[in-house]
């Protein structure tokens, strides 16, 4: 009986196994790539890999952006795949903690990649040692209408006190200076980000979002103070339009900046505007002495802790390592590779951007929501929404933000 | 039925009331163990949890009250709090005006049943998709309410930009499906209520407003009962609209209870487990109340005081 088991299991298996080829390793993916570029950047991605290396088959599952991050808490405890996207930086320090990710500094050393991905060395290393490789990064600025600029007759400003004198100017053609959305929040931490980093420079802006420095604390205060004064320049009822809704009040001129990432090149093109009358600035100097300091969000890639086929899943973070794959990687999504010796595209945005991002000495931030806490930056990001919408409630805005302060960093 | 009886040795009435005395439990176990396992249990887990600081992943860490005592010193709970007993008081509209219309659809007239399947329909569609549709229509810049104030006023009103006035906006959108909720019931009610009543009361003279307030109204309290009930269950738990709406926003000024507890435990920013786990512990304890009193009036109304 346990033989016509057998005999029968053996025969079911080699049935299946024959047609699938019996030879071929499987790596399964898990990635947030749904958006239409980086989906096909991560199809060739796979593709390239697979042909390198032809015993392994590459099983990708694309999830929804915003879905992808209550997934990848399940599947890491529960069926982990042997790869998964995720963000540098504080952003990836739950699941370090946790013991959820795996340590690759083996593939770190083993491929040099302390030299050739060394800007964000410092993004991906928790405890001495990193978690996963980062693939690709974008800068942040400020995206700008060139019509409406020519209509009112101004200049792209180079400091803070020329943005706003212009904004004057745009508020006597009936223009919003600035524009936002700020339904998902996220926008908002944008503009602070950088009026602190103009304002404080990156060291203090790195204190405060890891909570050595008060939020009450008079440097602070000195932010939101530049930032009051571009408020009334601003468009009205942000907190209720999503970020996109803002882009359209751009490319129908009805708006004139708009401080954001260059993922958005896409959408304000897909709403017809061209390289002629999108233009992008580096945000305006606030104060000289300050070393530049800028944003730009890095993607990564990780093994998590529970992956089944590790040895295949280092081979890959090897692969999206090299230059000439994040040199074609990144072409297709539009944005900046981390490998100092990839090349750029000669999209205009992405040239601006890497020479924005090549040339900061100050430092570069990750974005408020991953170089804070969870708890912390959604309650900066509340507090901004709100401080934009009424500045005169600062104190107390602040003041809510210290209490948060002083719970979350205590553990 | 003479033979087992001499059989077993026990005497028929007996076991006849042995029989009787565990029949309805035999019938009432496997919803008992589907009770046990799926609403008794997760209700003791979450107030078990509630004690824990926990982010899901790392170890628990046993904490104690201390969760509830942040809670009391917490802006947004109270800003919660504050917002469910708004929906509570307002979402009550629903049954008066579900009443009226119930009575404007039953009257005997030609082609009523099209009107009567276009009052069902916002009940039907999914709250996600009413939400959607109330988003756009508040929406400054291109919502039809907004331009319809824009033309009013000349700026605008952007309902769900203003924390003064999203949890209003978010109401008026749970109230339409709500209405009609409320209306299906009492349409129902209306085909029970009997004739020859009315027919009495007619030959004693009434009709209008006394008719329905002596005679209609009466026999409409079942309907009434269940309208309250799910009133005040849907008030309490009201999330969708608020998370497809607004997602609590703006700076959080929309949140509810169960919203509260979904953005502290579950949400891109939160993995609070306990905190979340302790508003799930307040917000169950508000509904315990409401659903005493609804037992307490079933249990009186079948004993008939």
């Amino acid at each position: 009986m346990n033989f016509l088991k057998t005999t029968a299991l053996v025969a079911l298996m080699g049935s299946i196994a024959i047609p699938a080829m019996a030879e071929q390793r499987v790596l399964k993916l898990f990635t947030d790539a749904s958006d239409p570029a980086p989906k096909a950047a991560f199809e060739q991605l796979v593709k390239g890999f697979e042909a390198e290396n032809p015993d392994v088959k590459v099983e990708v599952n694309t999830f929804d952006h915003e879905g992808y991050k209550t997934a990848i808490r399940n599947f890491l405890t529960a069926d982990s795949p042997d790869l998964a996207n995720w963000y540098a930086g504080n952003r990836m320090a739950p699941f370090v903690n946790a013991g959820q990710f795996t340590d690759v500094s083996d593939v770190w050393e083993e491929n040099g990649l302390k030299d050739s991905l060394g800007s964000a060395l410092k993004s991906m290393t928790i405890d001495g040692k990193q978690w996963g490789v980062p693939y690709t990064y974008y800068q942040w600025g400020i995206y700008y209408n060139k019509d409406v600029y020519k209509k009112a007759g101004v200049d792209v400003p180079k400091t803070w006190d020329e943005f706003i004198s212009n904004c004057k100017k745009f508020k006597e053609i009936g223009v919003d200076c600035l524009t936002t959305g700020t339904k998902a929040l996220w926008p908002a931490a944008g503009i602070f980000d950088y009026l602190d980093l103009r304002t404080n420079g990156y060291d203090f802006h790195m204190k405060l979002t890891s909570g050595e420095i008060p939020w009450t604390d008079d440097r602070v205060k000195a932010v939101f103070a530049e930032w009051k004064k571009v408020l009334p320049y601003t468009t009205k009822n942000v907190a209720a339009i999503d970020w996109q809704d803002a882009v359209s009040n751009i490319v129908q001129g009805k708006a004139a900046n708009y401080v954001m990432g260059n993922f958005a090149v896409a959408t304000f093109k897909d709403g017809g505007m061209t390289n002629d009358t999108l233009g992008f600035m580096d945000f305006p100097t606030i104060n000289p002495d300050i070393p530049r300091a800028e944003e730009a969000p890095t993607d990564t890639i990780h093994i998590p802790a529970g992956a089944k086929n590790k040895a295949d899943a280092k081979k890959f973070l090897a692969y999206v390592a090299r230059a000439d794959v994040q040199t074609k990687m990144n072409e297709e999504l539009g944005q900046l590779p981390i490998n100092k010796n990839s090349s750029v595209g000669d999209d205009p945005y992405l040239q601006a951007g890497f020479k924005v991002l090549s040339t900061a000495d100050g430092g570069i931030a990750q974005f408020f929501d991953r170089d804070a806490p969870a708890q912390m930056a959604k309650a900066g990001m509340e507090g901004f929404q709100e401080f934009m919408a009424y500045p005169d409630h600062l104190d107390a805005i602040l003041e809510r933000l210290e209490k948060v302060r002083q719970r979350v960093y205590k553990n | 039925m003479s033979e087992p009886r001499a059989e077993t040795g026990i005497p028929a009435p007996r076991r006849r009331r042995l029989n009787r005395k565990l029949a309805p439990w035999l019938f009432l176990a496997p919803g008992a163990l589907m009770f046990l396992i799926y609403v008794l249990i997760p209700i003791g887990e979450s107030m078990w949890i509630s004690f824990f600081q926990w982010d899901g992943l790392s170890a628990k860490h046993w904490i104690g009250i201390e969760n509830y005592l942040e809670l009391l010193d917490d802006d947004a709970f109270y800003t919660s709090l504050k917002n469910n007993l708004i929906w509570l008081v307002l979402y009550m509209l629903a049954i008066p005006f579900g009443l009226f219309i119930a009575l404007f659809l039953n009257q005997t007239v030609r082609g009523i049943r099209i009107y009567k399947s276009l009052f069902f329909f916002p009940f039907v569609i999914s709250q996600v998709v009413v939400g959607l549709i109330f988003s756009w229509f508040y929406a400054p810049g291109f919502g039809l309410f907004f331009e319809l104030t824009k033309w009013l006023d000349g700026t605008g009103i952007a309902i769900l930009a203003n924390p003064n006035t999203v949890t209003y906006g978010i109401i008026a959108a749970g109230l339409w499906p709500q209405i009609a909720y409320c209306m299906i019931l009492y349409l129902t009610g209306l085909n029970a209520v009997a004739p020859d009543q009315i027919e009495a009361a007619r030959l004693d003279g009434a009709k209008g407003i006394k008719m329905l307030w002596y005679v209609v109204l009466p026999q409409l309290r079942p309907a009434t009962f269940i309208a309250v009930v799910v009133t005040v269950i849907g008030a309490l738990r009201s999330f969708d609209l608020v998370s497809i709406m607004t997602d609590g926003g703006p700076f959080g000024s929309s949140r509810v209870l169960s919203y509260y507890m979904y953005e502290q435990a579950l949400s891109e920013y939160g993995y609070r487990m306990g905190y979340g786990a302790a508003i799930a512990v307040v917000l169950f304890a508000i509904m315990m109340i409401f659903i005493s009193g609804f037992i307490w009036k079933m249990w009186r109304d079948e004993r008939g005081l």
